[in-house]
């Protein structure tokens, strides 16, 4: 039992991943095999590398101990400036480099001001949720751009890479960034230091860590990553709307939560935020497939991410209670 | 006579108006264990911030082996060799003994202006053996500092000060709200300082704490030292009546 409990805490997506699997088995009994066949994994994959993404950032800025409550509007935001641009006659590859840039720099204002007048950052994005939401109706002047399908190399991020029209590029970018990520995260000084500023800042400030510039850092990663996120979405769809992402911030934060990221900060990975991503693409579309009424979808993510918090709590606090072997 | 490792000349600090250090003039001998008492508010904190980065004085100055030093940040006081042990732990509950001992320090197998990759294999081996060196004796280095008791956690502090030469290192309270057995193997981590001929600045409450481990005593009151005796030349009565 001790053993158990210290892997639950050592891999705190574990619990996750292995709810994951019996949902899986569950809604492919219920939908009489057809969760699981190519045509419903097409749907679920040209989705899931949208929030994932998203999901991505959000979890290492909470591994950070910071939240960003704006993805949901940069997610919006990069996209529809990245169609104005290249409208107005911008290149594409600068119309997109000039996009993120936009997203690194909401991220850079949502860390400075948080960290400069030391309120919570729940507050500071949350203004820029609204902010960001606002900016992205303004530059379209409230007419959405059009962008002629073919004149710009969507395929690079949306287009099938498999003869079977299954796994999209977007798959393979989403995959390629979330490795990266959690390589930093794991492998680096940079995540060690991240680890340690959302684990506990006094301690991190005092062995000389700059916690100041970690977080930005972190939100700017978090920033870039959603608007990124809403470019593949909108290049997929060939649609800019300025209303695309409402409501993505809770459902990544709830990823992040699901997949054993901690409130408090400093517990989390990268994987655990992945796998709460799908948990929520697959409750979705297995409610659908499973003929259940999918009004239900916002009341099982929420129970889930109750359960979720509320069942790494009791880990923690059975964790703090363990201590460990000494030779004498 | 060799420059005392570190010195304080007439430092001064004020917080938006309150004098909390009214020139503080202090020297502390290689491989002297000093003990600093005071009540709350009498500067111990003020001076130790200054000494290790936190806080920057308002005037005067440090020397370090007779040489003035700018200490402007914990990195600056790290690198200069001076360790600080936090009263409230110095360490990350939830992260890994051998992370907690390189962390900001990490070592790295390649880098680009200061980034790079963590070297794990030399981070486990040298934690092992720097826990070892200040007689610890834990498992496993992969075991989470939020694991160990608090005694542990210190002999954990201790053994990465060391490990780092640290020439001057400073304790912040290292003793409360630890058990009595766990206080007397703070006591010994301390007492193993000396025998190594490390400095260290104990700070404490508890007189007997002090008086079990230093050589000698330093009491401040309202921001300037009032005693500055050699242990065996007072009694906890003395420095009592000096607070």
């Amino acid at each position: 039992m001790r053993r158990l409990l210290k892997l639950f805490l050592q891999k705190p997506e574990l619990a996750s991943s292995i709810l994951l699997l019996i949902l899986v088995i569950a809604f492919q009994i219920r939908s009489n095999a057809i969760f699981l066949s190519v045509d419903n994994l097409r749907g679920i994959f040209g989705l899931l590398p949208e929030t994932a993404l998203v999901a991505v950032g959000v979890t290492l800025l909470m591994i950070c101990g910071e939240f960003d409550l704006s993805v949901g509007s940069v997610f919006a935001l990069m996209p529809m400036t990245m169609a104005v641009l290249v409208v107005g006659g911008w290149p594409f590859w600068a119309a997109v480099v000039a996009g993120l840039l936009l997203c690194a720099a909401i991220g850079f204002l949502n860390g400075w001001i948080t960290i400069r007048f030391d309120i919570p950052s729940f507050i500071t994005t949350l203004g820029m949720l609204f902010m960001a939401r606002s900016m992205t109706v303004v530059v379209s002047g409230g007419f959405p751009p059009r962008i002629k399908p073919g004149t710009v190399p969507s395929w690079i991020f949306t287009g099938f890479v498999d003869g079977g029209g299954l796994i999209r590029a977007s798959v393979l970018w989403f995959a390629g960034i979330a490795v990266l990520i959690s390589l930093l995260l794991a492998k680096t000084n940079f995540g060690n230091w991240v680890r340690a500023t959302g684990g506990y800042l006094p301690a991190a400030a005092a062995m000389g860590i700059p916690t100041g510039k970690v977080k930005i850092a972190c939100f700017m990663i978090c920033s870039v990553l959603a608007g990124f996120a809403g470019m593949i979405q909108s290049l997929r769809l060939n649609s800019f709307l300025p209303s695309i992402g409402e409501g993505m911030e809770l459902q990544a934060v709830a990823a992040a939560v699901i997949g054993g990221t901690s409130l408090s900060g400093g517990v989390g990975s990268i994987i655990g935020g992945l796998i709460g991503a799908v948990l929520i693409r697959v409750i979705d579309n297995g409610m659908v497939m499973s003929q259940i009424d999918a009004n239900w979808f916002k009341f099982a993510i929420g129970a889930l991410t109750i359960f979720a918090v509320v069942g790494n709590a009791w880990l923690r606090r059975r964790g703090r209670a363990m201590k460990v072997e000494t030779d004498k | 006579m060799t420059s005392p490792i570190i010195e304080t000349r007439n430092l001064h600090k004020w917080y938006s108006g309150v004098h909390a250090l009214k020139g503080v003039s202090l020297k502390v001998q290689k491989g002297e264990a000093l003990g600093l008492v005071g009540d709350n508010g009498a500067g111990k904190s003020t001076l130790i911030n200054i000494l290790s980065g936190l806080h920057l004085q308002d005037e005067g100055e440090v020397l370090l082996e007779g040489q003035h030093v700018d200490i402007r940040s914990p990195k600056d006081s790290m690198r200069l060799g001076i360790e600080t042990i936090y009263q409230y732990n110095s360490m990350v509950p939830l992260m890994t003994i051998s992370r907690n001992v390189f962390i900001g320090r990490e070592p790295l197998k390649w880098s680009i202006g200061g980034f790079g990759v963590l070297d794990e294999k030399k981070m486990r081996e040298e934690s092992v053996k720097a826990i070892a060196d200040v007689d610890l004796h834990l498992r496993s280095p992969d075991a989470l500092v939020g694991e160990l008791s608090g005694g542990q956690r210190q002999g954990v502090a201790i053994a990465r000060a060391m490990h780092f030469k640290s020439k001057v290192m400073i304790l912040d309270e290292p003793t409360n709200h630890l058990s009595v057995k766990e206080t007397a193997k703070v006591i010994g981590f301390v007492k193993g300082l000396k025998a190594q001929g490390v400095t260290s600045i104990f700070i404490s409450h508890n007189m007997h704490h002090v008086f079990a481990c230093c050589d000698r005593i330093v009491a401040m009151a309202l921001g300037q030292i009032v005693l500055d005796k050699p242990v065996a030349e007072t009694s906890i009565e003395e420095v009592s009546e000096q607070l």
